[in-house]
């Protein structure tokens, strides 16, 4: 059995609570949520801390997904099960159930949360990618109160993010824009294995013009920030194979993944390439068959 | 209810329609015995023991492949509150017990005290108070280690310059382990030569692990007073581990007692001795507590006993018209820092010597050059029943490669050349001698069952649509239930098997075996052997395993040879109880042994069934009062020991269809047709799940299993997030269907399954997807065919692993 070194356990109450354990005990902290990837750190003896501060007891606070007018909110706690069967998200984020069903297994998706995922910032990792490409900004909350920024804003690389010590991620912001769909697709060796590539695609249409596209990468490279070029080439566009081809070789291009057990580096660019033309089709033919974007809200 | 025939000779299996909830009074469907307790949880585990007073010992492992170690301080750890004892090799040294002999008359390092050879080599261990304590004081001892450059590629460990791993044997100047050779090579070469077609393949068969849920581990527990040793272990064969402690450690064999109790899966990965086993007993003898020693997931996949690691040449020559006529290979094979193979002695390439297959050769001959890596030692293991697995994947691929070549159906062309019917019992050119068997019966039961040429009909199909479907054929034959004494023994220990079995007076019954389950249902499957022979209901037999003191000597549960061997060594223990209850019998029906017969259950006399005694009223008599016959002593049991007079040859015929994604390479295993035959079926429910495991293994090893190394000699299959396993979302609904060929010398005719699907799966698998990739002009891609390697091979240029 693989046993941590011994650590301290506390358990927040609120929010307020878990910065104050923060600021109080150090930079020896760290914070627990679903624990799927810390725990296991830990247990190999990859990750000391002399305190774990568990935020489960947070989920009636920060568990959430919220509709509003012109965004949905998500709590940072929301686990990646409710985030796969919430109507809410199906309804205007196909993007979200496409990525979850990939995402590890059941019991990893019982326990692992939004914020988990995004503050892990592995690079392979599947949720950041589906918040870079919905354009996405996070609710950081620390002492002096709550800072907002974009997800370009938030991660910085792998396994770091904007988050300072003292500080938690509480929500991310997702922004509702009319005639819109959005799709994910994850080529990996074995279900639950971390990506080989990942692909996430968002488009907005006016009638038959694309008015705006986002493509999010996972695994091809030191981070998933989204690629303009990509937007920049689709807008204004008739959505066409030619054009999900131009999309798929930006994307190839601009990514930078190395060869590990996962797949060698030309393969893992064949994906970015091959990913980010399915997603932009099925987006926009989800768009057309009216399956999905802005319909859940008005409807 | 089910309609199944089980005595059809051939047929496909409905399984979601069969009632496995029956009572047969012998062989047939029936729950397991052994169920209620592991899905309730309460199987009794190694690491479930918990003694008073038990102590808790951690191993520390190097954390490079090859170095000298300059020194090791332990100082901190000693000082640790918690802390019993530090070890390190000198300390063992200094006992004479810092090297212990392996299964292949080699040595490996108890600890290492010259130099480490391989990423994960115990180094030291802390025996403390808890686990816990224990981990962390590992962390307090400081090792100084003199970086060596390390061997890695096996190709290469043999060049002048590479460095020498075994510097402890004396005189040694290279890393050659051994050479050995099979077959008749002049032969070969003359066929070779004069044949219409030769085709050439290099096909490496990667290491992969057996990974076994349960991790090995062991409680050691010395009695400074009586001076006996207890180990509760993970042994596939407590026998054989008692005599070698023995053997090591000089204490006397009737003092220690072994018992591996529920086992989580073994695969061959318990049948070495581990250093820790070692580590644990030292431990008790010099603290006179008992210790517990159980390793985490990473040191079982790092540091115990690998399987395959063969990178093999196959030829194969044969005539324009597809007739076969002659294999030829040789095989660089990969043991690691210490030839710690589990084969019997004369075999140290376990029976690889089969690959000539299931086909009717006019020659055949391999050599093998055996080399020593910086890598874990081992390979047994991995359900491939001493290496058929490679020596069928090695045949059945390097066919296909000519099937290829020649624009041949590959069933056509194993047609052609299969064993008939009447050449049994048919010796092989390299000396096998397969007992029973009918062939095409088996493979054309597949093909039904698949509908082969609508499958083939569908793929030209989709071709011309783009789309990559494949079809893999693979026909096996398994050579297993080691061994007869004259021939096979395990560093001097015969392979036969012992059984005891004894009647209680009222009619229950114990049997005694010196096999060990590891989740094969033994307690069921044994209890059904005994059943039929006797007539005692499965339910009112108990059968022991796993304990030395309560069971008598045998060689263990691997190669399948637990039916083969032990299951032959309980039918016939039956008999002999029978054959004593008829005397009794015949004295209390008072007529002769000659005038009785035997009804499942019963004696009755000839012509009067209405006069009978049943074998429960007999098992009282036998201990009650009152007169036997003369001679006759009370009780009712005997004990045998069972030297079998050949292995047995299980076989096969497995259909894979795949679809391949031509954007992303990602193979689907759409179908798998399974068609075995293994002879007298005892539970055919058991054999079922038997072969469902051994097809989802197949799946893990052709699509995703590998034990890789870097240049640096750091083992990259550390964890199961990196060593994959299959899960049910990757394999398909197992179509399976069967034949019954019983083997002539077995008591029941019964030939043993439980390697079989492991042995028959991956080349069908592999098959189909290289026979997909045909548009591409790929004869041959090398496992684990992972979406990157796919697409490498759909880019002209399949590489191999290592």
């Amino acid at each position: 059995m693989q046993v941590p070194a011994p650590f301290e356990y506390e358990r927040a109450t609120s929010v307020d609570n878990a910065i104050d354990l923060l600021e109080r005990l150090g930079d020896e902290a760290r914070l627990i949520a679903g624990g799927h990837s810390l725990l296991p750190m830990m247990k190999l003896r990859l990750a000391n801390l002399e305190y774990v501060i568990d935020i489960n007891d947070l989920h009636n606070e920060l568990g959430y997904v919220r509709v509003g007018t012109d965004e949905v909110r998500i709590g940072a706690m929301t686990r990646h099960r409710e985030l796969l069967e919430s109507p809410e998200l199906a309804a205007l984020f196909p993007i979200f159930a496409d990525a979850e069903q990939v995402i590890a297994d059941p019991i990893v998706r019982n326990r692992g949360t939004i914020g988990g995922s995004l503050c892990q910032a592995d690079p392979s990792e599947d949720l950041t990618a589906v918040c870079t490409t919905l354009d996405a900004s996070c609710v950081i909350r620390g002492r002096g109160g709550e800072r907002v920024v974009t997800m370009a804003e938030f991660h910085r690389g792998p396994y770091e993010t904007a988050v300072e010590h003292g500080e938690i991620l509480t929500e991310i912001r997702i922004p509702v824009r009319p005639h819109g769909s959005s799709a994910y697709a994850k080529v990996e060796r074995r279900a639950g294995d971390w990506a080989v590539t990942s692909a996430g695609a968002a488009v907005w249409m006016d009638g038959d013009v694309i008015t705006g596209a986002r493509v999010g990468l996972a695994a091809v490279g030191p981070n998933t920030t989204g690629i303009p070029a990509i937007s920049e080439a689709l807008q204004a566009q008739a959505p066409s194979e030619e054009l999900y081809a131009r999309a798929g070789a930006i994307a190839a291009e601009s990514c930078s993944p190395v060869t590990d057990n996962r797949g060698t580096a030309d393969y893992k660019r064949h994906l970015a390439d091959e990913l980010t033309r399915r997603t932009l089709r099925l987006s926009v033919e989800r768009i057309q068959a009216g399956v999905a974007g802005d319909q859940g809200r008005n409807g | 209810m089910t309609t199944l025939d089980e005595g059809v000779a051939a047929t496909p299996e409905d399984l979601e329609h069969a009632d496995n909830d029956q009572h047969p009074v012998g062989h047939g469907r029936m729950l397991r015995k052994e169920d209620p307790r592991f899905i309730r949880g309460m199987g009794k585990y190694v690491d479930d023991l918990q003694l008073k007073g038990m102590l808790h010992l951690a191993i520390l492992r190097s954390p490079v492949a090859h170095a000298t170690i300059v020194s090791i301080d332990t100082t901190a750890a000693q000082a640790h509150p918690k802390v019993k004892a530090v070890i390190t090799g000198a300390d063992l040294a200094a006992q004479g017990l810092a090297w212990m002999p392996t299964l292949s008359n080699d040595v490996q390092a108890v600890l290492a005290t010259d130099k480490v050879r391989f990423q994960g080599q115990e180094v030291a261990f802390v025996v403390a108070e808890d686990r816990y304590s224990a981990r962390d004081a590992l962390e307090l001892i400081d090792v100084e280690y003199d970086i060596l450059p390390p061997v890695v590629d096996v190709r290469t460990a043999l060049a002048p310059d590479a460095p020498v791993i075994r510097t402890d044997l004396e005189g040694k100047t290279d890393n050659h382990c051994f050479d050995w050779e099979t077959g008749d090579k002049a032969a070969t070469d003359a066929v070779f030569a004069r044949a219409d077609v030769v085709v050439t393949e290099d096909i490496v068969y990667p290491r992969v692990h057996p990974a076994p849920m349960e991790t090995c581990g062991c409680v050691a527990d010395y009695e400074r007073v009586s001076g006996q040793l207890t180990l509760w272990t993970t042994s596939q064969a407590p026998h054989a581990h008692r005599t070698v402690y023995a053997l090591v450690s000089g204490l006397p064999e009737h003092k220690i007692r072994v018992i591996a109790p529920d086992i989580g899966g073994g695969f061959g990965n318990k049948v070495p001795i581990y250093p820790g086993y070692v580590c644990a007993i030292v431990a008790s003898l010099v603290i006179g507590k008992p210790v517990k020693w159980m390793e985490d997931r990473s040191e079982n996949l790092v540091s115990t006993g690998f399987a395959r690691d063969y990178v093999m040449r196959g030829e194969i020559a044969a005539t324009k018209e597809g007739k076969i006529l002659a294999i030829r290979t040789h095989v660089i094979a990969d043991h690691g820092a210490f030839n710690g193979t589990a084969a019997p002695v004369k075999y140290p390439a376990g029976f690889f010597g089969v690959f000539t297959g299931s086909y009717d050769l006019e020659a055949a001959y391999c050599s093998m050059t055996a080399v020593y890596t910086n890598k874990a030692p081992g390979g047994v293991a991995y359900a491939c029943s001493f290496r058929i697995t490679e020596a069928v994947y090695l045949v059945e691929r390097i066919v296909d490669c000519l099937a290829y070549d020649l624009d041949m159906d590959p069933v056509e062309l194993r047609r052609k050349n299969l064993i008939q019917p009447e050449q049994f019992p048919y010796t092989s050119k390299t000396g096998w001698v397969y007992d029973s068997g009918e062939y095409e019966r088996a493979l054309d039961l597949a093909l039904e069952m698949a509908g082969y040429d609508e499958l083939r009909a569908e793929q030209a199909e989709k071709r011309e649509r783009g789309e990559l479907m494949g079809i893999g054929v693979a026909f096996f034959t398994e050579a297993v239930g080691a061994g007869p004494r004259k021939d096979m023994d395990i560093l001097g220990l015969g392979m036969a098997d012992g059984s005891e079995l004894r009647i209680h007076p009222t009619g229950k019954a114990v049997l005694r075996v010196s096999c060990m389950s590891q989740g094969q249902g033994h307690e069921t499957t044994f209890a059904q052997i005994v059943a039929e022979e006797i007539g005692i209901p499965p339910a009112d037999i108990q059968v022991i395993n796993g304990d030395t003191d309560q069971t008598p000597f045998g060689l263990g549960t691997y190669g399948s040879r637990s039916t083969p061997v032990s299951g032959a060594a309980a039918a016939l223990v039956s008999r002999k109880v029978r054959d004593k209850a008829q005397i009794i019998a015949s004295g209390m029906l008072e007529v002769s042994v000659a005038d009785l017969e035997w009804q499942k259950g019963s004696f009755a006399v000839k012509g009067d069934p209405s006069r009978s005694v049943t074998i429960q009223d007999i098992a009282m008599r036998a201990h009650g009062a009152g007169d036997l016959p003369d001679g006759v002593e009370g009780g009712l049991e005997a004990q045998i020991c069972y030297n079998p007079e050949n292995l047995t040859y299980p076989f096969g015929a497995y259909i894979c269809v795949v679809d391949i994604d031509p954007g992303t390479a990602a193979v689907k295993v759409r179908r798998f047709i399974a068609v075995d035959d293994c002879g007298t079926r005892i539970n055919p429910m058991i054999i079922e799940g038997q072969v469902h495991g051994g097809l989802t293994d197949g799946v893990g090893m052709a699509l995703m299993e590998m034990i890789a190394f870097d240049d640096e000699g750091n083992c990259l299959g550390g964890s199961l997030m990196d060593y994959l396993i299959p899960t049910a979302l990757e394999v398909p609904h197992w179509e399976t269907g069967h034949t019954v060929t019983p083997s002539p010398h077995h008591p029941i005719g019964a030939k043993g399954v439980g390697e079989s699907a492991t042995v028959g799966s991956q080349r069908a698998i592999v098959n189909a997807v290289v026979d997909a990739l045909k548009p591409f002009g790929i004869r041959h891609a090398d496992m684990p065919l992972t979406p990157s390697r796919v697409w490498d091979a759909m880019q002209g240029r399949p590489t191999p692993p290592i």
